[in-house]
């Protein structure tokens, strides 16, 4: 980074911007403190306060657009001042920040629209909308915050807030555990990056994004690699990257429209966010770089082996999550042009996975809950919006022309293929590698579910279309899956720009043609969709079949929960119990050993416990002689 | 109204007040409760008087008061008070009343009187008052030791299972600790010029050697009281058998005379030891953060376990103190406070689970969010407040803490900061067991598991709750009165400066 990053002050309408993160904040507060007294209306306040943040951003939008220098700031208060630390309550409106608030309103109004239908029933229903509310101010947060400190207080807003959700049927103990599970694994994530954060503040004494991004090129190669693995840690935790990705799929414990807005569309793409608002931190580092590119790589392959052998259909969606996210995170470590072409890819994704999402749960809607794809079959007839939506999704996401994640994935392949030297066949591979994968485990699922023969459980005898709450936001979802990406890919590049960076045309050729490379990824798409429909166009078994190890190893997760269990969570549970031992017999035992040595055996300890006044009384006369006896000595110059 | 003697008054004041309820017939137990509540809400405006009084950029002691006691010995009535001890003396103002009101019952059904219940609270009050506005070492020795007294009594008398072995653990240990400061309180006296004076004995000239035992007595009673591990033990087995709300003033406010004391004692007093054992301190602080987590991760008793997680807390208090930065040294003073609203609210919580089950186990718990959903999102979001998440105010003293630290002290500050992910474990796990889950069949067997809270319970959590909310976004009002204070004993005591950005702003900072 050459150029000194400096944001204007926000004046006229753009100095309200912290009505984006106010306004969701005090709906959330109304439903959460009401209680049962909203709860005809709640659901109503919880969508318009999400609305107006969307027609709010709209206009921040445009005239934000219509500035010169496209990057205003605005301090609010003083948040913390201690010595030479400075920390304002402030927030920055640029070119990244409005896509992302876009985005989350955007699709985030359309999801909340979509849980008034899906929500109808539950007797939670305003606690719903307020914990929802509450993502929202937080998400909000997190990507209007100007420095490191309002990030964090975001990035761990959004965490409870996912876990409120994800534990939201928390007498269920699955849901309870996969909140706790989330919240955890995303700590580990947070406790990175606030060590990052120290580092800013030890060596560029401040936390705000300009002085960082334009200090850190004074830096010391190590500083600026460890910050940046450490961000990196606080990103996997955030995006359920390798080797934090655990908790993700767990996360489906909680209703579907959480699974879409936060799971899919927004929070768990925090971490894209974070790197690339750090783009000036990671460029200045190629090996931190391939780093991340590794992470992404490895985990797109991890995310599309382990689809491949899910039937839950709300977990074949989220390792789905998992694997486009590690495109992204291929994108952003790739640096350069490929920042926005990861940025446009998340905001593709948004649409088509929150799309595939509700359709899910329009599916489960219909069909008492179930999940099992394999429980599904031939829903095409009876679900006619659903299917046309999902499979609108399900074309996106596979990346066929023309829909949408053609013209937002295809570009990161291509920009795999760029690298300098052989590692350019390596992630160049695996991007591809994962296109083919990624048509096949997508097929697979929408083949299961809408085609092929029926293969219901007996107490469903007539599947119903989910009612216009809910299909509406579907159908505008679906459409955003067709052109999004055809519509926002050079556009958005442009504008993002001034935050990520220019294209950078002409200093890389792919190791292979451009031409090529869209052969390839296009025919290994065709063929690993045609493989699926081929081989579950007739349906399949209604129960798990035994498998040969690969497909084994893919439906344990790729042993990777055994491993966090045997080498984290049993060990712990030892230690902790082991501890408590000690602690009593040991330690507690010493002191307890100790006075009773004092007191001349335990027995006379025990006389201690009377209780007496007296007893007491007598104690404290003792001590007052001895002061009075040790003031005399001092006094008579004993000690002089 | 600056010359209004505000802390004679507020030490003795609830005494008075205290004599009052406790003198009332068993049988006004009903007065008793109006009368204290009603004296400690005046005594709460005098504190607020008095932080309104309080110049924040003004002398580093201020509304001192000094009277004669022992001329001989040149003990004196000497009360003043920094930013540091205001702080403290506004958290026991409004804690008195919540807590008061928080225990309204808890003395009913016991066969004790009740006025005296509320008596000792009002006692409790008065020492605590006393022993952060002192200004003289010995009057500090007297409060110290004194404040014992009414703790003793209410752990002793009105606690739970086991609060004989509890209160008496409780009293020697604190003992065996005041004498060792008793022996360090003579010696300063004999060897800083015979004076008892805190601001004289500041420029007390001793010998290394003398330095180094008197700060090792001092720092000994305070290791014991904050606690520190090793000396920990008496805590959980004091929080666990006190009644709740004794429980929540003794973590709240009466373990901080220990890190108090350090601050206001062993810092300035003994610079060159500070700095000679801030090491060991730190270790001990260190060990304390991990190993009290893990252990307040394998509780199965509510009240233990919220024990165990403050002296994990107070760890983080100790990293700060010793840290000698402005930042980590703020952070740790803002910590005392934050941690008496959050732990204070979660122990009361927790006793509100306690009384309505009957059981502290939590075992005995589980699912209970279907019977109390209002007490057990109250009893999450005082959790959340225990792990420092953003938005409450321990957030910003965890952040201060850890941040001043890793200037100075890079792999104390990684390794504390591990400290939050056993926070979240300990805290998460907590809220599963006791609320969350299968509802368990025996729980709604209790009659009291069918109320939600009460009127009076709400007025109790509700101004907890708004201040950790309010200092969690704007700590400024606390930290302006704290940072003048940490920085004159940082900066004058210890002559440490905080450390330079080691690379430098491009442009600066701040506007």
């Amino acid at each position: 980074m050459e150029h000194t990053v400096e944001y204007a002050q926000a004046t006229g309408l753009l100095g309200s911007v912290w009505l984006l993160v106010a306004v969701p904040a005090v709906s959330a507060a109304i439903l959460l403190l009401l209680g049962r007294r909203a709860d005809r209306w709640g659901h109503w306040l919880g969508v318009a306060s999400v609305g107006v943040a969307f027609v709010l951003g709209l206009t921040y939008f445009f005239q934000l657009r219509d500035l010169e220098n496209r990057s205003v700031e605005r301090s609010l208060w003083e948040f913390i001042a201690v010595g030479n630390l400075h920390v304002d309550f402030g927030l920055l409106f640029d070119p990244l920040a409005a896509v992302f608030v876009l985005l989350i309103t955007g699709v985030g109004f359309l999801i909340h629209v979509y849980a008034v239908g899906y929500m109808a029933h539950d007797p939670g229903r305003r606690r719903f909308f307020g914990f929802f509310n509450l993502f929202v101010a937080a998400m909000l947060l997190l990507v209007l915050g100007n420095n490191y400190v309002m990030l964090y207080v975001g990035w761990e807003g959004v965490g409870v807030a996912s876990y409120l959700l994800i534990s939201f049927w928390q007498n269920r103990p699955s849901a309870a555990t996969a909140g706790k599970k989330a919240f955890l694994m995303n700590r580990v994530g947070d406790a990175g990056l606030a060590i990052a954060i120290f580092i800013m503040f030890a060596t560029l004494g401040s936390t705000q994004y300009a002085d960082v991004f334009n200090g850190a090129g004074a830096l010391a190669s190590g500083t600026v690699l460890a910050m940046g693995l450490l961000l990196l840690l606080g990103a996997t935790g955030k995006s359920g990257q390798f080797p934090l990705q655990a908790w993700l799929p767990d996360a489906m414990e909680g209703p579907t429209p959480v699974s879409a807005l936060i799971h899919a569309a927004t929070m768990v793409t925090a971490g894209v966010y974070l790197i690339a608002r750090s783009n000036p931190i990671f460029s200045l580092d190629p090996t931190l770089q391939t780093v991340v590119v590794s992470v992404g790589a490895l985990t797109l392959l991890m995310g599309c082996i382990i689809g491949a052998a899910k039937d839950d259909i709300k977990r074949v969606l989220a390792w789905s999550t998992v694997s486009q996210i590690g495109y992204m995170f291929l994108g952003v470590g790739l640096g350069g042009g490929a920042y926005a072409l990861a940025i446009i890819h998340l905001l593709a994704h948004g649409f088509f996975k929150a799309n595939m999402f509700l359709g899910a749960g329009s599916v489960m809607h219909g069909m008492k809950d179930q999940v099992n794809i394999r429980r599904f079959g031939g829903l095409a007839k009876h679900m006619r919006i659903t299917w046309i939506t999902f499979g609108l999704g399900w074309l996106a996401i596979i990346g066929m022309w023309p829909f949408s994640g053609y013209f937002t994935k295809e570009p990161i392949i291509v920009a795999a293929f760029e690298r300098d030297d052989w590692t350019a066949w390596l992630y160049g591979g695996a991007a591809l590698l994962g296109a083919g994968l990624t048509a096949f485990y997508m097929t697979r699922l929408f083949v299961l579910t809408f085609h092929g023969p029926k293969r219901w459980t007996e107490d469903i005898d007539h599947p119903h279309e989910s009612p216009p709450i809910m299909t509406i936001p579907l159908i505008l979802l679906g459409l955003g899956s067709v052109v999004a990406g055809w519509l926002m890919a050079t556009p958005v590049a442009d504008w993002l720009t001034p935050v990520l960076g220019g294209h950078g045309e002409g200093e890389h050729h792919p190791v292979l043609s451009h031409t090529m490379i869209t052969v390839l990824s296009l025919t290994l798409t065709v063929l690993g969709a045609g493989l699926a429909w081929l081989l579950f166009r007739n349906g399949t078994a209604l129960e798990e079949q035994p498998a040969g190890p690969l497909v084994r190893a893919a439906r344990r997760n790729l042993y990777t929960d055994a491993f966090n269990e045997a080498v984290f969570e049993k060990p712990g549970i030892f230690l902790t119990r082991a501890l408590v031992f000690l602690d009593n017999r040991g330690v507690d035992g010493l002191v307890n050993a100790l006075a009773a040595a004092v007191g001349g055996g335990s027995g006379r300890l025990r006389r201690l416990q009377t209780g007496f006044v007296r007893s007491y009384a007598m104690s404290m006369l003792t001590g007052a002689v001895l002061v009075v006896a040790a003031f005399l000595a001092v006094q008579a110059g004993w000690f002089a | 109204m600056s010359d209004f003697p505000f802390l004679s008054v507020l030490t003795v004041a609830p005494l008075v007040g205290g004599l009052l309820v406790a003198f009332l017939p068993a049988s006004r137990g009903e007065l008793a409760k109006r009368v204290a509540f009603g004296w400690s809400l005046a005594v709460l405006a005098l504190a607020i008087a008095m932080w309104v009084a309080f110049d924040a950029g003004g002398d580093r002691l201020q509304l001192r008061e000094s009277y004669s006691w022992i001329p001989a010995w040149g003990v004196n009535f000497t009360f003043a008070a920094d930013g540091i001890a205001l702080v403290m003396l506004m958290l026991i103002a409004l804690l008195v009343p919540v807590v008061i009101l928080a225990s309204w019952h808890d003395a009913d059904n016991l066969k004790r009187s009740v006025p005296v219940y509320f008596g000792l609270l009002l006692f409790l009050e008065s020492t605590m008052i006393g022993v952060f506005a002192a200004a003289d070492v010995f009057l500090f020795y007297v409060f110290f030791e004194v404040m014992l007294v009414p703790m003793y009594f209410l752990i002793g008398s009105y606690g739970g299972h086991q609060r004989q072995y509890a209160a008496v653990k409780f009293f020697l240990y604190s003992l065996v600790g005041g004498l060792f400061m008793l022996a360090a309180v003579i010696g300063l006296w004999a060897l800083g010029g015979k004076t008892f004076d805190w601001e004289a004995l500041t420029q007390a000239d001793l010998s290394t050697g003398a330095e180094r035992w008197l700060f090792l007595g001092f720092f000994l009673a305070f290791a014991i009281k904050a606690p520190f591990f090793p000396f920990h033990t008496w805590l959980p087995d004091a929080g666990g058998a006190a009644p709740a709300g004794a429980a929540a003033l003794l973590v709240g406010v009466l373990d901080k005379v220990g890190t108090f004391g350090i601050l206001r004692y062993c810092l300035p007093l003994f610079p060159d030891a500070s700095k000679w054992f801030a090491p060991w301190a730190i270790a001990l602080a260190l060990i304390g953060i991990i190993y009290a987590a893990l252990l307040a991760v394998g509780q199965n008793d509510l009240k233990r376990l919220v024990s165990y997680t403050s002296i994990a807390h107070f760890g983080f208090i100790g990293v700060g103190i010793f840290a000698f930065t402005t930042q980590a040294g703020t952070g740790a003073v803002l910590y005392m406070v934050n941690h008496g609203l959050a732990t204070g609210l979660l122990f009361l919580v927790v006793g509100m689970l306690v009384a309505r089950r009957g059981s502290a186990l939590i075992s005995d718990f589980g699912g209970a969010s279907k019977l109390v959903p209002v007490l057990a999102g109250v009893l999450f979001f005082a959790g959340l407040a225990s792990l420092a998440l953003p938005g409450t105010a321990p957030f910003v003293s965890e952040f201060l803490v850890l941040i001043g630290t890793y200037t100075v002290n890079k792999p104390v500050a990684i390794v504390a900061t591990a400290g939050i992910i056993l926070a979240a474990a300990y805290v998460l796990w907590m809220v599963q067991r006791t609320t969350q889950g299968t509802l368990n069949p025996a729980l709604s067997g209790v009659e009291g598991m069918r109320r939600d809270l009460s009127v009076r319970e709400r007025v109790v959590v509700a101004p907890l709750i708004a201040l950790l909310l309010l200092l969690g976004f704007y700590p400024k009002p606390v930290t302006d009165v704290i940072n003048p204070a940490v920085q004159a004993t940082m900066e004058q005591d210890l002559g440490r400066h905080d450390p330079a950005p080691t690379v430098g702003t491009v442009q600066e900072a701040h506007r």
